[in-house]
């Protein structure tokens, strides 16, 4: 997909090597292959809204960053819950396709690759009803 | 990126500047607390943070992925589930 993953936490470098090289490198072969940073003290998670300063951890925040640098969606969770990778996937899908097409079409709710996109216009005003139906909400 | 080489100090990143940020705007708002800043369709805040990735330790720039898609996860902590 051409996707850069970047990891952060308020752990040093030092820890991110201990628990890859100890846990992680036993479910991932070779070991994570992208860079685990460093927030210690939580200055960049507090820029990025994700610093719990109570609890001193940086919650479990998700952006989709493109490639002139803007923030095309986030998603920021509880510690407890885990992430669905598979939306992450899909949500970068529907914004490189957006981004291919220059805005001509658009990806409307329940797209996966594969399903019909809408292209926006005056035509469509009043007749997304004839385009997308309610079930293509889901899968 | 750019390797480092491991000292005894423990490195922190943090927000890199914008060069338009000027010493005068920051006196003017001196006890302003710092305000998440994003906002979908707007810059995400640039920042230098030093890491570890495939056995070296490292430091990222996140300016220096222009041109890329790149996600960026925060999670509580190391040895915890992600």
């Amino acid at each position: 997909m051409g996707v850069e993953v970047l990891s952060m936490s308020i752990d040093s470098m030092f820890t991110h090597k201990m628990w890859n090289d100890h846990e992680l490198a036993k479910m991932v072969d070779g070991g994570v292959p992208f860079p685990m940073l460093s927030d210690a003290g939580g200055k960049i998670g507090t820029v990025y809204g994700v610093y719990d300063e109570e609890a001193g951890v940086e919650t479990r925040g998700r952006f989709l960053i493109d490639p002139d640098g803007i923030v095309q969606g986030y998603e920021v969770l509880t510690p407890p819950i885990g992430r669905n990778v598979g939306e992450t996937i899909r949500q970068l899908q529907a914004l490189q396709l957006i981004r291919e097409k220059e805005g001509t079409e658009a990806t409307p709710s329940g797209w996966k690759p594969g399903k019909a996109t809408l292209k926006p216009g005056i035509d469509l005003v009043g007749n997304v009803w004839k385009e997308w139906k309610t079930d293509q909400a889901f899968d | 990126m750019s390797t480092e080489a491991a000292g005894c100090t423990r490195p922190t990143g943090g927000p890199a500047e914008e060069q338009t940020n000027s010493s005068e705007t920051k006196q003017q708002q001196p006890s302003m607390e710092v305000q998440a800043m994003i906002k979908v369709g707007r810059k995400a805040p640039d920042f230098t943070a030093p890491g570890y990735h495939k056995g070296e330790f490292i430091n990222v720039k996140l300016s220096d992925y222009l041109g890329k898609w790149v996600v960026l996860c925060f999670y509580p902590g190391d040895f915890t589930f992600v």
